[in-house]
């Protein structure tokens, strides 16, 4: 008898709660934009809020509602923002995959340390007391803050500066926020170039602390011709619009802080081989394509080179200038 | 009043003496699952305490009118996982609903405490003691108050954990099964308070 009660009240139960929330689902419906759902599927997922949303889901609303472009995902690049447009109906326009770049190149055995730190193993805590450890003041402090926030395991500080593994980087910013020392930048996926340095000193005491900071000495500036690089009082900045990937202020710069990317080195290097015995000023760009390792990328920034002629007025190109120029701002800002 | 005083002194001795996770250890898994951050620690406790002031409602009604009437007492842990579930899901739609705000704040967590034994365990401890509906919504309120504290206090030492320098064998979670141990230790003193 009692386990016919069981049964009967359970099933009862059962059914009451089923029905209770049938009906509820059909009472409480929400209304939901079905491109939201279908562009959330298309976002990389990552959750890292790099666009400024707390997630991907949200960064989907806001581009269904408006207020935020198809172009709003940094991480997923010209394919991602290619399939949503297609969902909304519009035209696209080009992307650049960025990623971040440490401006530094001062390991413990570069750059000189003016006290042993034992405090909170933080950045940001170290910068409180006389701007960290080392003697330079826009130098990596390398307690890994930025290792710490990276959605992607990307950045690892090794040897006493965080360095970041560009196949891992998504580009969505967040080690550029929480850097203290404000020396980590967003640069094109495909610029195998960069600065490795942030000093805004004058090269003598620049040569002081460090050796390899940048000096100012402008060999680059004389040896680049295509004028991509400038020196802003004591630093060299590369223009990564103008920039033609001809390694030639790699060879020059007599601090060795010009570098290729690590990994992408060689595949460069071949590259500039190939440009030299061709018109090394013209052709190198088209010669860069055949990055067998990151095929997508270049893709990317092939059609990011041909379309940008052609639309000047697009959005994005006019935010990488704006980036590109932040160097130079704060140069004039510290002197 | 002396009633009123009661339930006071009750929910108080809920919150800290018989707190959920340090002297009871229920709840463990939320309790070290998302106290990773303060924010999401907060929002782990929120969806707790509204949902099981709920179901300290709704399952004292079920086990006093229905399970107890035909002597199916002993069904009652089925019977309470079945109505917890069924309770979430219902709650979580009509947040969504009405009040899209709260919806996201809870987030996934709500979801997530379907099979949460802290919910469970405030429904059984109910019935184990005997209170009447008043005392059991009051209880639970109370219970799920005192698993918020906590799971926020330990997410502000897991904070601080994070910059600690700690042997290798140590790090992650070693050390915060520790803390939680810790502070499980200082929270056995409130035990000599007896209401």
């Amino acid at each position: 008898m009692t386990i016919l009660y069981a049964i009967l009240w359970f099933a009862g139960i059962a059914l009451v709660l089923g029905a209770m929330l049938a009906l509820a689902s059909i009472v409480f419906e929400v209304k939901v934009d079905p491109k939201i759902p279908e562009i959330t599927e298309v976002l990389p997922g990552a959750n890292c809020g790099g666009c400024g949303f707390a997630g991907c889901s949200a960064c989907a609303e806001a581009i269904v509602r408006g207020d935020a472009k198809v172009t709003a995902c940094p991480v997923g690049g010209q394919a991602v923002a290619d399939q949503i447009a297609s969902i909304m109906g519009v035209e696209a326009g080009s992307v650049t995959r960025m990623r971040a770049q440490v401006m530094c190149s001062g390991t413990r055995d570069n750059a000189r340390q003016k006290y042993i730190y034992e405090g909170p193993h933080d950045c940001a805590a170290a910068m409180r007391l006389g701007g960290g450890p080392k003697e330079c003041p826009n130098g990596c402090i390398g307690f890994g803050t930025c290792e710490l926030l990276c959605p992607q395991d990307a950045i690892h500080v090794e040897n006493g500066v965080a360095v970041v593994r560009a196949e891992k980087c998504i580009g969505c910013g967040i080690c550029v926020e929480s850097c203290p020392k404000h020396i980590i930048k967003l640069i094109p996926f495909d610029a195998p170039v960069h600065v490795g340095c942030s000093s805004l000193d004058k090269g003598a005491l620049t040569r002081t602390y460090c050796e390899v900071g940048c000096i100012g000495c402008k060999m680059c500036t004389k040896v680049c011709e295509s004028g991509a690089i400038t020196v802003n009082g004591a630093i060299a900045s590369i223009d990564y619009e103008k920039c033609t990937h001809c390694g030639k202020c790699v060879e020059k710069c007599p601090r060795k802080i010009i570098v290729f990317e690590e990994g992408k080195a060689k595949i460069e290097e071949s590259v500039i081989e190939e440009a030299k015995v061709e018109e090394p000023i013209n052709e190198a760009p088209d010669a860069v394509t055949p990055t067998s390792e990151e095929p997508t990328p270049a893709v990317i920034t092939e059609k990011v080179k041909t379309e940008e002629p052609d639309t000047p007025t697009a959005p994005d190109s006019a935010e990488n200038q704006a980036e590109e120029t932040t160097p130079d701002s704060q140069t004039a800002e510290n002197p | 009043m002396e009633q009123l005083i009661d339930i006071l002194l009750l929910m108080l001795s809920s919150v800290l003496v018989q707190n959920f996770i340090f002297a009871k250890f229920y709840g463990i898994c939320p309790f070290l699952g998302v106290s990773d951050k303060p924010a999401t620690a907060a929002g782990m406790g929120m969806a707790v305490t509204f949902v099981i002031t709920l179901s300290s409602a709704a399952t004292w009604a079920v086990y006093y009118y229905i399970l107890e009437p035909f002597r199916l007492t002993f069904l009652k842990t089925i019977a309470f996982i079945l109505i917890i579930a069924a309770l979430v899901q219902l709650i979580e739609m009509f947040l969504k609903k009405f009040v899209p705000s709260l919806y996201q704040a809870l987030g996934i967590y709500l979801p997530l405490i379907t099979t949460n034994c802290a919910v469970l365990g405030s429904a059984l401890l109910n019935i184990q003691n005997g209170y009447n509906f008043v005392y059991s919504v009051a209880v639970g309120f109370a219970a799920a108050i005192g698993f918020t504290m906590a799971i926020l206090i330990f997410a502000g030492v897991r904070a601080r954990l994070q910059f600690a320098q700690a042997p290798k064998s140590f790090q992650g979670m070693p050390l915060v099964l520790i803390s939680a141990g810790l502070i499980a230790i200082a929270f056995s003193g409130f035990s000599g308070i007896n209401f």
